[in-house]
């Protein structure tokens, strides 16, 4: 009985610290989408609750349950890896906006090749991609890489298995580079890989797979290649340059993009920018021009104003890649039309 | 004077017969109301999996079943691949863990000192317990790199020159595919099967198995002769509960089964499940027949769990039958 009562008390406690919550904070924005950027946009949210008081909450459920949760106005923002387009955002009168950007690399294990000494061009990588080069010793792969001993040893190529955000911007990338892999494999979250691949769960799936089978090749993106120590390949870039990705080389292929268009959107992929990572990608949020709340609208716009002024840092300790100071501004005033 | 206190009697008798009746129709019905609640749960399942499905039922037909092909950017759509990596994936498991769960319980019922059974009995039941995503990271990063390293490529050196057979042991050695998702899959069905089979076993009456050996039977003679056709029963329901699991098993296989949407002839090659291909996908499904091939696979899956209750009753029921118990 004195723990029924107990029980009773912490229920009728829990019961009223909920209500006091909701009325004392009723600004607390919520938000669902892409996971890309979950880590960073956490991040945020707890410094900014620090500075500011107001709560912002984020959930992960992946681009395309972000852009349906926004449409069925269940949140307050959704964030999204691959923009929508522009005549959806006028169907819908939404705002999209870039936040954060990011970059995928292709990883590799190769035994005796160490990190960065391999270097791929983007039709050789799309040839791989597509299962067409399927040894390390094969002739495309040694000419680009005269002086390295390419071992005789199977390519197992890892790649997604869960739709992605990640994926989209890897085989766009490699589609352009390659009609055959287009035709064969296509652009997409979810495409059809070669008789050759593995799939692995998340980015921390395709890592595992890839550091655990001798002679695999796989993408993922920077932060996680970085975080477990990965061997990169160094990728010839649009103005013939071999890039390691790092942030540096991530931001100057945003240097070189106009995002002077309606849903801020420009291709980051092979940009021509001299140091330019070529798989550079940006993340999106999603948010209605006219909210039925104007406060949490504000809150939303609060929120994203600050972090792009204050968590340039923050985002880069986890391995993401600030917006450009030029572009920072662009997203203020587009932001604006949030109202 | 005593007819007037009788008649009450009997008055205060029928009401309180009254009263239990209507208590047991009570009883009755909630009761009955609880059993339907499964059946109408089981009808809602079946009749919205379809109706979310239909689309990619009207499109493809029967076909979708015997179509190898899983296509998101062409938006074709054929469950061939998913159901044989489900299948042979389960097939295998249990060809590996029914023989061990056997001798697990044979062990624990007939030649076990007494002082190990409960330790031993224990560590089977816990080992049941664990999530299957504890096997699935387990699998995906300890068992498949020793996979890798230690077993296949000794398996490929015996086995690859063998005609028919060699091909199930062809290609590179990687690990994770359909035969390291069928031995994660048997390691974790053996707990369900052995504790089954242990417990039948201890049903088999004392005095049955004596007289066995009191005619001088070996122990092996009274489990071939005694304890099986008495357990028949028993032993294949718990490979039935078995073989359930590792059909419907999803977390544990997508981690360690390579999900590649093809059918290859090797063993050694990645595989997909219609449970792995539904964790995999449903995230990030485009609306439209993506989805709806989605729900068409967890309809298939359903239909395969279902015919293979059905079947493992139908055996119960006619071996049962047949021993007159």
């Amino acid at each position: 009985m004195r723990t029924l009562n107990k029980l009773a008390q912490g229920a009728l406690a829990a019961a009223m610290g909920l209500a006091f919550s909701a009325s004392a904070l009723a600004a607390d924005i919520t938000g669902a989408g892409a996971t890309f950027p979950y880590a960073v946009y956490t991040k945020w949210a707890e410094a900014y609750q620090a500075a500011t008081g107001n709560k912002v909450n984020y959930q992960g459920i992946g681009s395309s349950g972000g852009v349906k949760q926004i449409k069925a106005k269940t949140v307050d923002f959704g964030g999204t890896d691959a923009p929508v387009k522009e005549a959806d955002l006028d169907a819908a009168k939404l705002v999209q906006v870039p936040t954060v950007m990011g970059g995928v690399t292709i990883v590799m294990n190769v035994p005796g090749i160490d990190s960065g000494k391999l270097k791929l061009d983007g039709v050789t990588a799309a040839n791989i991609f597509r299962g067409a080069i399927t040894k390390w010793n094969d002739p495309a792969i040694a000419k680009l890489n005269p002086g390295v001993t390419l071992p005789n040893l199977a390519i197992t190529v890892s790649h997604r298995s869960d739709g992605s955000g990640t994926t989209y911007a890897f085989t766009h990338y490699l589609a352009k580079q390659s009609m055959a892999f287009m035709r064969e494999v296509g652009a997409g979250n979810t495409v059809n890989w070669p008789a050759n691949g593995v799939g692995g769960k998340g980015n921390p799936g395709v890592a595992a797979n890839v550091q655990k089978i001798k002679g695999a090749i796989g993408y993922v993106d920077i932060a996680d290649a970085m975080k477990n120590k990965m061997d990169f390949v160094a990728l010839k870039n649009r103005s013939g340059n071999y890039i390691v990705p790092d942030q540096a080389a991530v931001a100057d292929a945003a240097a070189g993009a106009d995002f002077k268009v309606r849903g801020m959107a420009p291709d980051l992929l092979d940009q021509s920018h001299k140091n330019a990572w070529p798989i550079t990608t940006a993340t999106y949020i999603l948010a209605y021009e006219k909210g039925t709340d104007a406060v949490k609208q504000k809150g939303v716009v609060d929120f994203f104003t600050w972090s792009l002024n204050n968590g340039q840092k923050m985002a880069a300790d986890l391995g993401f890649v600030a917006l450009p100071p030029n572009v920072v501004k662009m997203v203020e005033a587009e932001m604006k039309n949030i109202k | 004077m005593s007819e007037p206190s009788a008649s009450a009697g009997i008055d205060l008798h029928a009401q309180q017969v009254r009263r239990f009746r209507l208590q047991d129709r009570i009883f009755h019905y909630s009761t009955q109301f609880f059993a339907f609640v499964v059946l109408a749960a089981l009808v809602g399942i079946l009749v919205s999996l379809t109706l979310e499905a239909w689309p990619t039922l009207k499109t493809f037909g029967p076909a979708f079943l015997w179509t190898n092909i899983w296509s998101v950017p062409d938006d074709q759509y054929g469950a061939l691949a998913a159901i044989y990596g489900t299948v042979v994936t389960s097939v295998l498991a249990l060809l590996i863990a029914v023989p061990i769960s056997f001798g697990i319980a044979l062990f624990l019922t007939e030649t076990c000192p007494v002082w190990l059974r409960r330790p031993l009995g224990t560590a089977i039941e816990l080992l049941a317990g664990i999530p299957s995503i504890v096997y699935g990271i387990w699998g995906l990063f300890v068992f498949a790199p020793l996979f890798a390293e230690y077993v296949q490529p000794p398996l490929q050196a015996l086995l690859g020159d063998v005609p028919v057979i060699g091909g199930w042991f062809s290609g590179p050695p990687i690990g994770v595919g359909i035969l390291a998702a069928s031995i994660v899959l048997a390691l974790m069905v053996i707990p369900f099967i052995a504790s089954v089979m242990r417990d039948v076993f201890e049903t088999v009456p004392h005095v049955l198995k004596e007289s066995a050996y009191g005619i001088g039977c070996t122990t092996w003679e009274v489990v071939r002769n005694v304890v099986l056709p008495y357990t028949r029963v028993g032993v294949i329901g718990g490979i039935m509960l078995g073989l359930g699991r590792a059909l419907g098993e999803t977390m544990a296989v997508t981690f360690v089964i390579g999900n590649a949407n093809r059918i290859n002839g090797s063993l050694f090659a990645p595989g997909t499940s219609i449970a792995s291909t539904l964790a995999n996908e449903f995230g990030e499904a485009d609306p439209g027949l993506h989805i709806a091939s989605l729900f068409a696979l967890g309809l298939v899956l359903f239909v395969i769990t279902f015919v293979v209750l059905a079947i493992s009753r139908w055996l119960i029921s006619r071996s049962m039958g047949s021993e007159g118990l």
